[in-house]
């Protein structure tokens, strides 16, 4: 027997050993182990975010342009989800059976405990018959939440429209996760930051079946969300509408600024589109449509179409003349239906000769600013060479905020451009060009490229003698309704003051007695000047630019229709129209007005297709 | 030779009551903490499980008292009657007895609930005892082997048919008991070797692990004496793997789905923590998020909001865990260590063979209770749904550890009384 008690030995070991394998287990897992407190909070905590309101915005007078409505998520949580009438489930939220199989599958696929989106932004219709029968589908709920609305249903391309954040914003902005919303465009994209305001947080227990369970700590984590800030646009929504109505059925754009302070007052492009249609449920078809036209109704005009800016350009390059010396208000320059020096080339329309600068401005003498700007580039007792002249002018031009971006505060601005030096000696050779090569500048054609924006702030730059504010949509930010900051410095192009007088006595001409009669206004001194936008591919562009009244101007306005063909055909009865809508509130010729909203101006493009069809 | 004549309580062992007592308080606070309802705040309210608990641990020390009043020598006497009674309420169980997920082990009335199976432990450690303490019993013999394999062997079968694996492994425990009689150190040493074959032909191919086998028998044989006795031996020894390991294959196979899942996960075969694995990760996690000093009492919230299945009874020992963190975790498996081996000290000064040998069936069934209950929720064992002894929530096993124990200290507090 004393062999056998000794196994109570064995036995007591195992024991002993049993147990200190579990203590040194469980000292490891409990107080060396910390990623077991993690998984238990990720278990039980819920960060629940709070999406603060998106700020509003509004017209200069205060028309709302952009609030948020209530949109209605169902929202499933897979493992809840009993037994239900599928059929009538169906039926009350309209998708077909097929699809709820397929989307519960997704939402188990995501996680059966949390919950997931089942079916976005139901309408309100849809909303009220599920409420009175939820308490049938259990696992079910609806979360509210907001979507961007645009009752006045206008400038689409200025507002933007908002969408979710993708992988590639996530990655780069950690402000953001899965799900969130962002400005993709327009005002939206531009003023995020201010607009978005800040989420808050919201930290909650919840139980093994995602039911909560209260605060976390009561809440001494919890952050409260702050609504975005609300925008004062700069633009008139009547003025943008009646613009966009004017445009309608024609291909262009429209810009309207008031020199005094930059601000827009109206952008079109057209064609255009209900910024409506980018919201909600129907957007990514609605914009796949859009996206997929042909007359490019998503394309911003207004801001990324380069036009040659055509007889417009006369007024620098008379400007630049006068700063150098080289043009006077009392110099006069020949025309025999063309430029003679070159044989006649470029042409000109009949009209008497010689004239002087204002005169020259008025009729549009193409003759006369081959003259001027030869003088200019010519001036060999200033610059050494042709590549010297041609710099300095350069300089001069893009003193006016083109060839190069101004910095406006919507996105997707495109530059223009103003040919350099480097880009001539390449095309020509170096010392293979001169004054009479690149002539066509002089008349706003060849490689000029300016934006219908860049066109209305030089049309500032003029109405201000010598300066302009950067163009901007937004007048006031948040409570104090101040804009940003840089959008109250004057910027000075290189023309002292006095020289501007000849160039606008010659443009209230152009309106009074010369080729933009159409855009004169009883009582209102018009400045203006047409241009024909030489295009290679069709009918010419009809541009034109204009300024009101002379004195304290209020309104600077460019307005360009593709295949307009001459200035004075379109786009003169539309700026003037401009001008009158938005000086008086009323319009003074209502047959022209008539013409206007009426008329039809096909593209090319479209021409050639109904051609074909 | 005295008689016991100053009441009761004269010469139980004080240590081990209040060891249990602790165990069984403890066990309620749990419970109370595990499933909480702020709407029955109160740890006594009837309509929550820890006032029920409450209910079975008075009646249980009624029960424990019970058991001290009554003579010392009745246990003995009444082991054989008692086991055939327990055995036929498990075959009457089987006809008569409610299902309940699965397995048909419970007889109810009404509200209430008894569980033969959990009786049948202590009324076989009682049995074994008594068989293997005659005085002509010698555990070499194989007679001895045979009647006693047949004691153990009965109820597991008749525990298996109900479908309740759990308990019906508690029995093995019993091996221990039958070591420490005289069987041979092999047959212990075979059961370890057996389980780890077990566990190696779920993750092993089995003509890989046989062709294995075959080349360690053969290996062995070349380093031993070349006798065909040994020949013999290390051949049969070869064959019953070679049997075990094609049994297992063979059960493994025609497991139930869920089953086979549960065995896959422990095994680290599949860790897909959403579905069987579900428990021991969720219960991994509120043990090991509890610290060095827990989140306090009620403050558990893997337990509370039940993400931890079962919380009140199988996984009690989570709460523990997560509330009382290791600090209450290692109190618990002390004072339970401390239970066993008092338990084997107890055991060894009996003069009764009878009373020495059931003290070792307390002590294995313990022991076999709290490994696997605290190594299933520490990731150490598999998921086999026991409870942990004076602790778990329930009428039946908590009145069976009771009796079982209690059973002990009447014997141990009698000792000085019996003749040899
Ligand atoms: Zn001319």
């Amino acid at each position: 027997m004393n062999t056998l008690s000794g196994r109570k030995l064995v036995i007591g070991g195992i024991f002993v050993a049993v147990c200190a394998i579990y203590l040194l287990r469980l000292f490891f897992i409990q107080v060396m182990d910390d990623s077991y407190k993690l998984s238990a909070n990720n278990n039980v905590l819920r960060y629940m975010t709070e999406y603060p309101a998106r700020g509003l915005v509004y017209d200069r007078y205060g028309t709302l342009l952009v609030y948020n409505e209530v949109a209605y998520d169902l929202m499933v949580t897979p493992r809840q989800v009993k037994v239900i009438d599928t059929l009538d489930f169906c039926k009350t939220i309209g998708i077909k059976k097929e699809q709820f199989i397929k989307k519960m599958k997704q939402a188990k696929a995501y996680s059966s405990y949390k919950e997931s989106a089942f079916e976005k932004q139901l309408s309100k219709e849809t909303y009220a018959a599920l409420q009175e029968k939820l308490y049938k589908f259990k696992g079910f709920f609806v979360q509210t939440r907001t979507l961007r609305k645009y009752p006045q249903e206008i400038a689409a391309h200025t507002l933007g429209y908002v969408g979710e954040v993708n992988d590639k914003i996530i990655a780069a902005n950690s402000y953001y996760k899965l799900g969130d919303y962002i400005g993709i465009s327009g005002i939206e994209k531009s003023y995020e930051e201010e607009l978005r305001g800040k989420k808050g947080l919201k930290i909650q227990m919840v139980d093994v079946f995602n039911r909560p369970k209260g605060r976390f700590k009561d809440g001494i984590y919890d952050t409260l969300a702050v609504s975005g800030q609300n925008l004062v646009s700069s633009l008139s929504a009547k003025l943008q509408k009646y613009g966009e109505q004017l445009l309608q059925n024609k291909t262009g754009a429209i810009v309207a600024i008031d020199p005094s302070n930059g601000e827009i007052l109206a952008s079109i492009s057209g064609p255009s589109y209900n910024p409506n249609l980018l919201v909600g449920r129907e957007r990514t078809k609605n914009y796949g449509k859009l996206f997929l036209d042909k007359s490019l109704p998503l394309f911003n005009r207004a801001l990324m179409a380069y036009y040659p800016p055509g007889s417009t350009f006369k007024l620098i390059n008379g400007l630049i003349g006068e700063q150098e010396q080289v043009t006077f208000r009392e110099t006069r320059y020949p025309c025999a239906r063309g430029y003679p020096v070159m044989g006649g080339k470029p042409k000109c329309h009949p009209h008497p000769s010689p004239m002087d600068l204002p005169g020259a401005v008025s009729t549009s003498c193409n003759s006369y600013f081959c003259y001027v700007f030869r003088s200019i580039i010519d001036n060999r007792k200033k610059y050494a060479n042709v590549v010297e002249g041609y710099n300095a002018w350069r300089n001069y031009v893009l003193s006016f905020g083109i060839g190069k971006k101004i910095h406006t505060d919507l996105p997707q601005e495109l530059p223009g451009n103003v040919p350099t030096q480097a880009y001539y000696d390449k095309y020509f050779g170096k010392n293979g060009w001169k004054s009479s090569t690149i002539v066509s500048l002089s008349i706003g054609q060849g490689e000029l490229g300016v934006t219908p924006l860049q066109m209305a702030n030089i049309i500032c730059s003029i109405a201000n003698k010598g300066f302009y504010y950067t163009p901007h949509i937004v007048k006031g930010i948040g409570p104090k309704k101040e804009p940003r900051p840089e959008y109250k410095i004057r910027h000075y192009t290189k023309i002292a003051p006095e020289y501007f007088e000849p160039i606008i006595d010659g443009m209230q001409g152009a309106v009074d007695h010369g080729t933009s009669t159409a855009a004169r206004l009883k009582d209102i001194v018009v400045c203006g000047k047409t241009g024909t936008a030489q295009n290679p591919h069709g009918k010419d562009h009809s541009v034109f630019i204009a300024f009101a009244p002379r004195e304290n101007p209020k309104i600077a306005v460019a307005v360009l229709v593709e295949n307009g063909g001459w200035g004075a055909t379109w786009a003169v009865p539309i700026g003037g129209l401009m001008i009158e809508k938005y000086l008086r509130d009323s319009i003074s010729k209502p047959d022209m007005e008539k013409r206007m909203l009426e008329g039809i101006v096909l593209s090319t493009e479209k021409k050639k297709a109904k051609e074909t069809e | 030779m005295r008689k016991s004549q100053q009441g009761i309580f004269k010469n139980i062992d004080w240590l081990m009551v209040i060891i249990y007592l602790l165990l069984v308080t403890m066990g309620w606070i749990n419970i109370y903490a595990s499933v909480f309802n702020e709407d029955h705040y109160l740890i006594t309210d009837l309509t929550q499980k820890y006032g029920k608990q409450m209910i079975w641990i008075g009646t249980s020390l009624l029960l424990a008292l019970i058991i001290l009043v009554i003579d010392g020598n009745f246990y003995a006497a009444v082991s054989w009657p008692l086991w055939i009674l327990v055995l036929l309420s498990l075959i009457a169980v089987l006809f008569f007895g409610t299902e309940v997920s699965g397995s048909k082990s419970w007889f109810r009335f009404g509200e209430f609930g008894i569980q033969p199976a959990e009786f049948a432990k202590f009324a076989t450690a009682m049995v074994l005892a008594k068989y293997l303490s005659q005085l002509n019993i010698k555990m070499t013999e194989v007679k001895t082997k045979i009647i006693s394999s047949i004691i153990i062997a009965l109820p597991i079968g008749l525990i298996l048919l109900e479908n309740e694996t759990g308990v019906a492994l508690v029995f093995f425990a019993f091996i221990l008991v039958l070591y420490r009689e005289g069987l041979s150190g092999n047959f212990l040493l075979l059961g370890v070797v057996a389980i780890v074959l077990f566990i190696l032909a779920l993750l092993i191919n089995k003509t890989i692990l046989i062709i294995a086998l075959a080349i360690i028998s053969a290996i062995l044989f070349l380093f031993m004496r070349k006798t065909s006795q040994n020949f013999i031996l290390l051949f049969s020894l070869f064959v019953l793997s070679s049997a075990i390991i094609y049994s297992v294959d063979y059960a493994y196979n025609h497991l139930q789905s869920h089953q086979k899942k549960r065995i896959d996960v422990f095994l680290g075969k599949e860790s897909d923590i959403k579905k069987a694995g579900y428990n021991v990760n969720q219960s991994l996690i509120a043990i090991g998020s509890g610290g060095l000093t827990g989140k306090g009492f009620l403050n558990g919230t893997q337990t509370k909001y039940d993400f931890v299945p079962e919380q009140s009874t199988d996984f009690i020992f989570c709460t523990v865990g997560e509330e009382w963190g290791f600090a209450g975790t290692a109190v618990v498996i002390i004072l339970f260590l401390i239970l066993l081996l008092r338990i084997l000290f107890i055991a060894e000064r009996q003069r009764s063979s009878f009373s020495r040998i059931y003290a070792y069936g307390v002590a294995s069934i313990l022991f076999f209770h709290l490994s696997v209950n605290v190594g299933m929720t520490i990731g150490l064992a598999p998921v086999i749904g026991i409870p942990l002894p004076f602790f778990s929530y329930g009428g039946s096993s908590l009145w069976s550890f009771t009796i079982l124990l209690f059973i002990l200290i009447k014997l141990d507090a009698y000792r000085l009384e019996i003749l040899r």
